[in-house]
């Protein structure tokens, strides 16, 4: 069973269709990537799997989402419950302006999850930080403002929010567009550990990037969902022209 | 050529608005401590005993009258006035803000005469009937200033929650925070520094207001033991009294203009350091 499945998708920003029919699966435990030239939708896809979207005025979405074997479009869905299980990291790397302990127990603590005693903190924020590569590094800083890390690091700390929250899918804005190719790289290879135990689904404009990591790719066009499938298919046998167009760099 | 006299008139003014502040700070401190020191800093700053024409000038009734009314407007007005920042910037439509900030904005624009006549006419009474007391009170003075700071406090504030980047309330929504929690848990602590220097402005207000707080505060020169009792503060005393005092009584006026100075600069300096911190 697909970890993500999507089913005959719209969304209309007011009168315009910025996704059109899209259907797909994501695979549990797998990273998906989803590639296109600016504007094609993808973001706005990833963000239809935790409900982003709703926060915009004038939105209408139609179809049907299902994680696990739930629709989340469907009436009454818990928004709460649902973004605790599908956590998302974002373009820019985005703390709180909190401590590193503050941050990384955050999502327990808005969902009543975290424990009265102190010392338990330290434990959540040892597993959380030791999965991101962070502990050796901040262990005796936790309680330093999250806001004086590098940018990776301030990008490793919001992977491992999620981490504490244990979220089984996590979404993935273009995590990596404002580090540099040290930093990038690093943050590819966590995602490759992570992805033992989580379904990642990333956006990215770099096309290296996607075939350096995901085992499968999307690539969308103005709003369609162009071509899915194995990554190495999509980028060395591509069924549909554009496809081929873009990777080759004729556009985007 | 003309564009260096322009230039050069125009430095020449920017300087003269510093150079009147320099100018009021050099005349209130030169007429205000002679009596100072002649009385002792000792006895004007900590005895409550004011006859300035038998030679006692302790301002202390004052001084604590005056931090009284002050921290009362805080403590009534600070959570009016950040309850209506948090509704303002984050639950209402863009479209009604843009209309209602300025509203909030204008209450700052009604003369301090109009809340004390209307304190006098409105509150004063019902504090008498329903507390007791001579109605004109501490409490009533607060309830004024309360009033009175709060647009100041309310329209900063909504400014330093605008302020904050949109990406913190996404990074908590998507962890699935409620609205509420993101608003208490990550926005206003990302613009506590906004928030402090808008209460200190406020602050600032309140201890120098003047008018409304002879109208209402009932003015019995004494330490307040109750929040019913009628105090004098600072600004009261001044304009009580400058009309007809004169000698050692006149520049003792002064001496305590000079510390409501103080008061204030400090407060000034203290709402600009944390909001170039910020």
């Amino acid at each position: 069973m697909p970890a993500i499945a999507i089913n005959n998708l719209d969304l209309y920003y007011g009168s315009f269709q910025a996704l059109k029919g899209i259907t797909s699966f994501f695979k549990e435990k797998t990273i998906t990537a989803l590639i296109g030239p600016s504007g094609c939708g993808k973001s706005t896809l990833l963000r239809c799997l935790n409900r982003m979207n709703d926060l915009i005025d004038g939105i209408r979405i139609e179809g049907q989402v299902l994680i696990g074997d739930k629709d989340i479009y469907a009436p009454g869905t818990d928004l709460i419950q649902l973004r605790k299980e599908v956590g998302m990291v974002f373009q820019r790397p985005n703390p709180f302006p909190l401590s590193i302990l503050e941050n990384v127990i955050f999502g327990l603590k808005i969902h009543g999850q975290l424990p009265s005693e102190k010392k338990k903190w330290e434990k959540i924020a040892f597993r959380a930080l030791s999965a991101v590569g962070l502990w050796e590094t901040l262990k005796d800083r936790l309680k330093e403002s999250a806001l004086s890390l590098t940018l990776e690091q301030q990008q490793r700390v919001c992977i491992a929010r999620i981490v504490a929250l244990q979220s089984r899918i996590v979404l993935m804005d273009e995590p990596c567009s404002a580090l540099d190719p040290m930093a990038t790289e690093k943050i590819e290879s966590l995602m490759l550990n992570l992805k033992e135990n989580f379904t990642i689904v990333i956006v990215t404009h770099n096309m290296q990037q996607a075939a350096r990591i995901s085992e499968e790719t999307g690539f969308m066009l103005l709003g369609d969902l162009i071509e899915f499938g194995p990554t190495g298919q999509i980028f060395t046998k591509p069924q549909d022209d554009r496809t081929n167009d873009y990777i080759t760099g004729r556009y985007g | 050529m003309k564009e260096k006299i322009i230039e050069k008139i125009l430095t020449l003014l920017a300087f003269s608005a510093i150079g009147v502040l320099l100018l009021i700070t050099v005349f209130i401190f030169k007429e205000g401590l002679p009596v100072i020191l002649k009385a002792g800093i000792k006895d004007f700053l900590f005895s409550a005993k004011w006859a300035p024409t038998k030679g006692h000038f302790g301002i202390l009734a004052m001084i604590i009258s005056s931090l009284a009314v002050t921290f009362g407007s805080i403590v009534m007005g600070v959570p009016l006035a950040l309850a209506c920042a948090v509704t303002l910037a984050e639950f209402c439509p863009p479209r009604l803000l843009v209309f209602l900030k300025p509203t909030i904005e204008l209450l700052a624009g009604i003369p301090s005469v109009v809340f004390g006549f209307l304190g006098v006419i409105l509150l004063v009474p019902i504090i008498r009937e329903y507390l007791g007391g001579p109605g004109l009170s501490l409490l009533a003075a607060s309830i004024i200033l309360a009033i009175m700071i709060l647009p100041t406090i309310t329209s900063i504030s909504i400014d330093a929650i605008q302020a904050v980047p949109l990406l913190y309330k996404e990074g908590a929504l998507a962890m699935g925070a409620t609205h509420w929690q993101a608003i208490w848990l990550v926005i206003l602590p990302a613009a506590r520094s906004g928030v402090v220097t808008a209460i200190i402005l406020g602050m600032a207000r309140a201890i120098g207001e003047t008018m409304a707080v002879i109208m209402v505060a009932g003015n019995a020169l004494k330490i307040p033991s109750s929040l019913l009792d009628p105090v004098r503060t600072l600004t009261s005393t001044i304009a009580l009294e400058m009309g007809y005092s004169a000698g050692d009584h006149r520049t003792a006026l002064f001496a305590a203009g000079m510390i409501l100075f103080i008061f204030i600069m400090a407060l000034t300096i203290l709402a600009n350091l944390l909001m170039r911190k910020k």
